[in-house]
């Protein structure tokens, strides 16, 4: 499991791409948004939570299909399935990857581009700490998606159109809990909401993933 | 999948009576029970549907702070009551094609999809146009509103998945694996969306206590008319499954004919 992480893992780095174009997605989305809402200050630090939660899940989707398109198109998901492995497990590790490529990343940045969005100060941490948290579930629910569209030819947006759904409860919590924890309110229950969304996702979604996988592979 | 040899073994060791209910699920018998339902349906349907709305938008006195507006409560009510139920409806046919992998079930689930969706939009619809005279707006983040559109989201991407494969068998297995996950993702929604924002919307107006309750003239009415939409439910949804398991026969028979021919 831990050959197929480090693969994975070596094959976005070497494909290029896998860390920066996220990243780049996510720095475009930071200096969109004040070209169309305006430069004020007060404005911009009031939406910065949503926005960037919004750009950390559009940047997040957007390399969703990666993670089995390009093993089913050359056969090695074939192998995979048919090795010692539960495929379950296989789904849990290379949504383990993706994570580490763009939600890590992602959070690891979110703060810097949250000083774009004029973010006030207790804000940073809060970002860095939702995303840290709601990133995982947006991976394990994005490796269903992708699970789902993988045999179809252009499975893209279709895959954007069944993913956006289910990530909404994750994004109405994460980015409650970071608006809430900036203006100084308790931000305890959606945190552990959110939590609770991301240890289920990653409990119970490698099963149905699989199933999709299986039903694809047939 | 390995269900189909799994699937005799737990057959013969369920009670007849079960056995009995299962064998509906044969299309043949399924298309001739249905047969013979569909007339009987279609004529609950108008008697409950017709009288409950002529009623309810005649013979109703206006309502004090609503004037005339209040009638369409007698299509958003039972609409919105149907949007939700036929997604319910979904989820349970689609657990029985994935556990008894019975094909009407799965058609059952996708003809019920295209209604679903319908009535999903009518109750925005009728919703926007009672909201803007009343609330004074067409649309407000409300927690049942937002719910509605998120359902509405759901029901898209699982039509857009059974239009998108070729394989009617790989089509029913994704679509219902997308419908039960789905349903989990969908319920947690509706406790977010509650979380999020308080709303404008008024309570139930049907629950069992009469605190929250709208007054009998009204009420009455209202009731026929959501019996009556439960009917027509049940009539465009057989009129759908007979339509996509007869194009099932047409397929099969093409595909024989093109065997013969080559």
């Amino acid at each position: 499991m831990i050959a197929l992480l480090i693969r994975d893992l070596r094959l976005a780095m070497r494909a290029g791409g896998g860390f920066g174009l996220g990243l780049a997605f996510f720095l475009i989305v930071s200096t969109l948004v004040p070209f169309g809402v305006g430069p004020e200050g007060d404005i911009l630090s009031r939406i910065a939570p949503g926005i960037l939660w919004v750009g950390a899940l559009l940047a997040c989707l957007l390399s969703l299909d990666r993670i089995f398109q390009l093993d089913f198109e050359d056969g090695s998901l074939d192998l995979l399935a048919t090795s010692p492995i539960p495929l379950e497990g296989i789904v849990a590790i290379k949504a383990l990857a993706h994570w580490l490529v763009t939600g890590l990343p992602l959070t690891l940045a979110a703060p810097f581009f949250g000083a774009l969005m004029q973010l006030e100060s207790p804000g940073f941490s809060w970002i860095f700490v939702t995303l840290l948290l709601g990133t995982p579930a947006l991976s394990m629910i994005g490796a269903f998606g992708a699970a789902l569209t993988v045999g179809l030819k252009r499975g893209g947006l279709l895959m954007s159109l069944l993913v956006l759904p289910l990530y909404i409860p994750t994004l109405i919590f994460g980015a409650e809990a970071a608006t809430r924890g900036m203006a100084g309110f308790s931000a305890t229950t959606p945190l552990l909401m959110m939590a609770g969304i991301t240890a289920g996702s990653i409990a119970l979604l490698p099963f149905a993933a699989s199933a999709a996988l299986r039903v694809n592979l047939r | 999948m390995s269900q189909s040899t799994t699937n005799r073994s737990t057959k013969r060791s369920l009670g007849q009576r079960m056995n009995a209910l299962w064998e509906y699920a044969n299309p043949v018998k399924f298309m001739a029970l249905s047969g013979k339902v569909l007339p009987w349906a279609v004529a609950l349907c108008v008697i409950t549907l017709v009288p409950g709305l002529i009623w309810g938008f005649f013979f109703t006195p206006e309502a004090a702070n609503f004037g005339n507006s209040v009638k369409i409560i007698y299509v958003h009510v039972p609409s919105s009551t149907m949007a939700i139920n036929i997604w319910v409806m979904m989820l349970v046919t689609s657990l029985i094609w994935l556990i008894r992998r019975h094909h009407v079930s799965a058609l059952a689930a996708k003809a019920a999809a295209m209604i679903g969706v319908t009535m999903t939009v009518i109750s925005l619809i009728t919703g926007a146009v009672w909201g803007q005279p009343m609330w004074g707006t067409y649309w407000a983040w409300d927690p049942r509103l937002t719910s509605f559109l998120i359902l509405f989201l759901f029901y898209l991407g699982y039509m857009a998945l059974w239009a998108a494969i070729e394989n009617p068998d790989t089509a029913a297995d994704l679509t219902s694996v997308l419908c039960v996950v789905g349903s989990v993702f969908a319920l947690l929604s509706r406790y977010a969306v509650n979380f999020w924002n308080q709303g404008l919307h008024q309570g139930a107006s049907l629950s069992l206590d009469k605190e929250e309750h709208v007054s009998d003239v009204y009420w009455q009415p209202l009731v026929l008319a959501i019996i009556g939409f439960g009917f027509l439910f049940v009539v465009l949804l057989l009129v759908r499954t007979r339509t996509e398991v007869r194009r099932r026969r047409l397929h099969a028979l093409m595909a024989r004919e093109r065997m013969i021919d080559a």
